[in-house]
C-alpha cells in the first residue's frame, strides 16, 4: 500500500468521526489518483457509515389504528411493535444484527439445573423514565401482567413453560420452568414483553413511563405517535436521534409519494409493483431483507389423502416454486425447501433433497401411494398473505401436469383464522418467523401444539425436540436441530413456499449499520439504531 | 304560532323518528356482521378461553335486546359507549376516538364549503348569465370531467403535480389538534381542492340549470323589458326563486363531505371520521362503528332538513299556504 493510499485510509475513518473537512478530505483523494467526484462519493460514504447524534426523523408504517393502546397484551402490528417497544421499551434481552441473543435490560444470565431455573441479573442504576429505579419486583409484575387465567395476552402461549417467577433481591430475577430450555433467553426478547414499572401492585402500562430509548410525547391512535431522546438511557451511544414520530399511512401509494415529496424519511412495506420506480429515485435507498417469516400451506397429516407421506412429498413436487416466487412475489422472496427455519436462524440447516418442481418424482410418489390421479382441496384466501389465491391458481396449473387435480376454494376473508384454518385438510397461512429453532418447532411442529397447523406428530422429531431444549453442548444441538429439519422437511406436512422479504425505503439522510432480520424494521428497533447521515 | 316554526318541529319530529329507525337497523345490521371482536384483535392467538375473557370483559355475553336498551339508552344521556379496545381499570370511550376525528371532518367539510360552495354558485350564476358561450361550455367541460373521474384519481393526480413535482403542498394530511391554524389549512390543502373538484359539478349544474329554467318565466321578461341589466335580472329576479333547488343540492353536498369523504382521507392519511370508522369495521370495534353511522345519519337528517327549511323560507307561497 502506498503512502497516499494509507492516509487516505486514515482520512476515511477520521472523516467518519466528523475530523476531516470535505476539501481536505477531496484533495487528498485526488493526490491519490481519483476523480474529484469519486472522492466526494467516498467521503460522503465515510460521513454516512459514523454514527452521529442529534436531530429527527419521521418513520412511515404501514399499520395503525384507532384500536391501538399502549398495552403490551396486545401489540398487534409494527405500529405499537416499533414504537411501543422498540423505541419505548425494553426487555431483559435483545437480539442482535446476527441473530445472536444480546443481554439488555439484564446484564447476564445463567442457566442452572439442567436449563430448567434461569437467573436473570439487571444492569445497576437501571431507572424508568420518570427516575425509578428498575427492581426485580417490576420485572416480575411485567411477566405476570401476560400470565394467570384472565390473561388475553397474545403471550399467553408464549409464557406457558414457566411454573414460576420470583425476585431474589432488587436485581435478580429467577424463572423455573416445566422442562429445561437452553433457548429461554431469546424468549424474553419478545416484543410483548417490555418492562413496565409498578403501580399498587399491578404492572402499569397505560402512563407510557418505560425504559426505552425514548420518552413518549404524544400519542394519536390510528395517527402518530411522537416520542424524545431519553437522556437518561442505559446504552450510552444509542439512540442518536433527537426526536422521532411514527405516522401511521396505511395506504401504499400514500406512503410512496410521503418518501418522495419528503414528508416523511423512511417507510415500511415499499409497493413491490412500482418498487423499480422508486429506485431510480437518487435519493432513495431500498432495503431488502430476507427475514424469518414465511408463507405456508399447511396439510392435515391426520386426514385422507395427506396422512401418506407419499402423496405429501407428490405435492411438495408439483409445486412450481421459482414461478411462484417470480410471478406473485415479483422476486421479493426466497423460494423455500419445506424447512420453516430461515436461512438466518442460528442452527439452520438446507435440507436435501431440494424441493424443485419435477412431474416425474412427483407421478413417482403418487404411484407409490397407490394412485394414478389424485383430486384434492385447497384453501385460500388473501387474509392467509397477499398473494394466497394467486399462488393456488398457478399451483392448479403446475399440478395438473403431475396427475393432481387442485381444487382452489376461495374462502372468505372475514374470520379465515375461526373457519378455515386449523379446520380444512389444506389452506394457506403464515408465520412471522421465531429466532431460535426451538422456538419455532415447539409452537408449530409439536405434537400437541395449539397451533400444530399439520397435525403433525412424529415421535423421533418430539424425542429429538426435548433433548435440543436442555442440550447446553452447541455441537450436539446443532446435530439435534439438523435432524429436526430433515424430519419436517421429508416427513412433515407442511409446504413452504417462500420466506418474505422485508422491502424498506429510505431517504438517504438516513444511515444504519447491519440490519437485524428477526423482525420487520431492523428488529423494530429502528428507531434506536438507526441515525441521520 | 309562526307557521315557520310549525314547519321547523314538524321537520325536527319526523327527523327523531328517522333516527330511531335507523339506530335500529344499525344495531342489527351489525349484529350480522361475520367475524367476531375478540378473534379479530386476537388474531392467530385467539384460543377459546382468551375470547371468552374478552367477550365476557365487553358485554358481548348478553342477548341484543338488552344491549340495544343499554347503548341507545347511554346516547340519550350523550354517552356512546366504551370501545372496544377498553381494558379493566383503562376505559376508553366512543366518544375520545370519535370526536378529534367528527372535529378533523367538519373542518375539513367547513373548508371546503367554504371554497366549493361561492365557486359553484358563482360559476353557476356566470353560466346561466352568459349560456352556450364559450365560457359556459369551457365550464361545463371542465366540471363535467372533474366529477367523472374516481376521486382517488382526481387524488392521486393532484397529489402528483402538486405534491410531488411542484412541491407546492405536502403529500401528507396528517393534522393535529394542536396544529397552528394556518400549517392546519395548508396540510388540508390538498383534500380540499380534491373534494371541492368533486362536488362542485353537481352544485354548479343545478344552479345554471334552475336559473336558466326561471329565465323563460314571464315575470322575468317583464323585468327585461323594463330596463334591467342581465346581471340585475339574474341575481334580484332569477335567483331567490331558485334557492329551493339550490340549497337541495347544496345541502346534499355538505352531508357527502361529511360522510363520504373516506377515500380521500386514506389518500391523504386526513385523521377524519371516515378512517377511524374504517378501522373500527376492519377490527370489529362496534361501539364505533354504531356511533359513526348514528352521526351520519344524523348529519344527513340535519342538513336536508336545513335545506327543506330554506326552500320554505324563501317561497312565499310556502310560508304562506291558503
Amino acid at each position: 500500500m502506498s503512502e497516499l493510499e494509507h492516509k487516505l485510509q486514515l482520512a476515511t475513518r477520521l472523516a467518519g468521526k466528523g475530523k476531516v473537512s470535505r476539501r481536505d478530505f477531496i484533495q487528498l483523494a485526488i493526490a491519490a489518483g481519483f476523480t474529484a467526484a469519486a472522492g466526494n462519493a467516498m467521503f460522503v460514504k465515510a460521513v454516512r457509515a459514523e454514527p452521529k447524534k442529534g436531530g429527527s426523523a419521521r418513520f412511515g408504517l404501514a399499520h395503525g389504528a384507532t384500536t391501538d393502546t399502549l398495552d403490551p397484551v396486545g401489540y398487534p402490528d409494527t405500529f405499537t411493535q416499533c414504537a411501543f417497544w422498540g423505541a419505548l421499551s425494553n426487555s431483559l434481552t435483545e437480539i442482535d444484527a446476527k441473530g445472536n441473543v444480546v443481554p439488555d435490560l439484564a446484564e447476564s444470565f445463567e442457566p442452572s439445573d439442567g436449563a430448567k431455573k434461569w437467573v436473570f441479573k439487571l444492569r445497576k442504576g437501571l431507572t424508568f423514565h420518570d427516575g425509578k429505579t428498575v427492581t426485580a419486583d417490576d420485572v416480575v409484575n411485567s411477566f405476570r401482567h401476560h400470565m394467570g387465567p384472565d390473561s388475553k395476552s397474545a403471550a399467553k402461549s408464549l409464557l406457558e413453560p414457566i411454573t414460576d417467577i420470583k425476585s431474589d433481591g432488587p436485581e435478580n430475577v429467577v424463572f423455573m420452568l416445566k422442562d429445561g430450555s437452553a433457548d429461554f433467553p431469546y424468549l424474553v426478547s419478545d416484543y410483548h414483553i417490555p418492562i413496565m414499572p409498578t403501580k399498587d401492585g399491578k404492572s402499569d402500562w397505560q402512563s407510557g413511563v418505560r425504559t426505552g430509548p425514548f420518552t413518549l410525547d404524544k400519542f394519536e391512535p390510528g395517527v402518530s405517535a411522537k416520542l424524545k431522546r431519553n437522556p437518561n438511557y442505559h446504552k450510552s451511544n444509542q439512540p442518536y436521534l433527537d426526536e422521532v414520530e411514527f405516522i401511521a399511512i396505511t395506504d401504499v401509494a400514500a406512503r410512496t409519494n410521503a418518501l418522495t415529496t419528503g414528508d416523511v424519511d423512511w417507510i415500511g412495506r415499499a409497493d413491490l409493483k412500482t418498487l423499480d420506480l422508486l429506485k431510480r429515485n437518487p435519493d432513495v435507498e431500498i432495503l431488502e431483507l430476507s427475514g424469518y417469516g414465511h408463507y405456508v400451506l399447511p396439510m392435515n397429516t391426520t386426514m385422507a389423502p395427506f396422512d401418506n407421506n407419499d402423496v405429501r412429498t407428490a405435492i411438495k413436487y408439483a409445486i412450481d416454486r421459482e414461478e411462484i416466487q417470480k410471478k406473485i412475489f415479483l422476486d421479493h422472496a426466497t423460494v423455500g425447501n419445506d424447512n420453516p427455519i430461515a436461512k438466518a436462524v442460528k442452527y439452520s440447516v438446507d435440507p436435501e433433497p431440494k424441493y424443485t418442481y419435477d412431474p416425474d418424482k412427483a407421478k413417482f410418489h403418487l404411484k407409490k401411494a397407490g394412485y394414478e390421479t389424485l383430486k384434492v382441496d385447497l384453501s385460500v384466501a388473501d387474509a392467509a398473505f397477499a398473494g394466497a389465491i394467486d399462488a393456488g391458481v398457478l399451483i392448479k396449473e403446475t399440478a395438473a401436469k403431475c396427475g393432481i387435480d387442485v381444487n382452489v376454494i376461495r374462502e372468505a376473508e372475514d374470520a379465515y383464522w375461526d373457519n378455515v384454518w386449523l379446520k380444512k385438510p389444506w389452506c394457506a397461512s403464515y408465520w412471522s418467523g421465531r429466532p431460535t429453532v426451538d422456538w419455532t418447532m415447539t409452537i408449530t411442529y409439536a405434537a400437541g401444539a395449539a397451533w400444530n397447523e399439520t397435525f403433525w406428530n412424529n415421535k423421533r422429531f418430539n424425542e429429538l425436540m426435548l433433548q435440543g431444549r436442555a442440550e447446553l453442548d452447541e455441537a450436539k444441538r446443532a446435530a439435534i436441530y439438523a435432524e429436526m429439519q430433515q424430519l419436517v422437511h421429508d416427513d412433515g406436512g407442511v409446504i413452504v413456499l417462500v420466506f418474505n422479504n422485508f422491502v424498506t425505503a429510505n431517504s438517504k439522510k438516513l444511515a444504519h449499520g447491519d440490519v437485524a432480520p428477526n423482525w420487520e424494521n431492523d428488529g423494530l428497533k429502528i428507531a434506536e439504531r438507526w441515525w441521520l447521515a | 304560532m309562526h307557521p315557520l316554526l310549525r314547519t321547523v318541529l314538524q321537520r325536527l319530529g319526523l327527523g327523531l323518528i328517522t333516527l330511531f329507525v335507523v339506530s335500529l337497523i344499525i344495531f342489527s345490521a351489525i349484529e350480522f356482521l361475520p367475524g367476531d371482536f375478540a378473534k379479530a384483535i386476537l388474531g392467530q392467538a385467539a384460543t377459546p378461553e382468551t375470547v371468552e375473557a374478552f367477550q365476557k370483559e365487553i358485554g358481548l355475553d348478553k342477548p341484543p335486546v338488552e344491549r340495544y336498551l343499554n347503548w341507545i339508552g347511554g346516547i340519550l344521556q350523550g354517552d356512546f359507549g366504551s370501545s372496544f379496545s377498553s381494558r379493566v381499570g383503562f376505559r376508553r370511550t366512543v366518544l375520545d376516538i370519535i370526536a378529534p376525528r367528527l372535529w378533523n371532518t367538519l373542518f375539513l367539510a367547513g373548508i371546503t364549503a367554504l371554497v366549493a360552495v361561492p365557486l359553484a354558485l358563482g360559476l353557476g350564476l356566470m353560466a346561466a348569465l352568459y349560456r352556450n358561450s364559450f365560457f359556459d361550455r369551457a365550464i361545463n367541460a371542465a366540471t363535467l370531467t372533474t366529477i367523472s373521474f374516481p376521486e382517488f384519481f382526481v387524488a392521486y393526480i393532484l397529489m402528483l403535480f402538486l405534491a410531488v413535482q411542484l412541491r407546492w403542498f405536502p403529500s401528507l394530511s396528517n393534522v393535529s389538534a394542536d396544529m397552528p391554524f394556518f400549517e392546519r389549512l395548508e396540510r388540508s390543502a390538498l383534500p380540499v381542492l380534491t373534494l371541492t373538484l368533486v362536488i362542485v359539478a353537481h352544485m354548479m349544474r343545478m344552479t345554471r340549470a334552475a336559473i336558466i329554467g326561471l329565465l323563460a318565466s314571464p315575470y322575468i321578461e317583464m323585468a327585461r323589458l323594463k330596463g334591467v341589466s342581465p346581471g340585475q335580472v339574474i341575481l334580484r329576479h332569477a335567483l331567490p326563486n331558485a334557492w329551493a333547488p339550490i340549497a337541495n343540492v347544496v345541502a346534499f353536498n355538505l352531508a357527502y363531505l361529511v360522510v363520504g369523504a373516506v377515500v380521500v382521507e386514506v389518500v391523504f392519511v386526513y385523521p377524519g371520521i371516515g378512517q377511524a370508522m374504517v378501522d373500527a369495521v376492519r377490527s370489529r370495534d362496534i361501539p364505533v362503528v354504531q356511533a359513526c353511522a348514528l352521526i351520519f345519519a344524523v348529519t344527513y337528517i340535519l342538513l336536508n332538513l336545513l335545506a327543506d327549511i330554506i326552500s320554505i323560507a324563501t317561497n312565499p307561497r310556502l310560508l304562506h299556504p291558503r
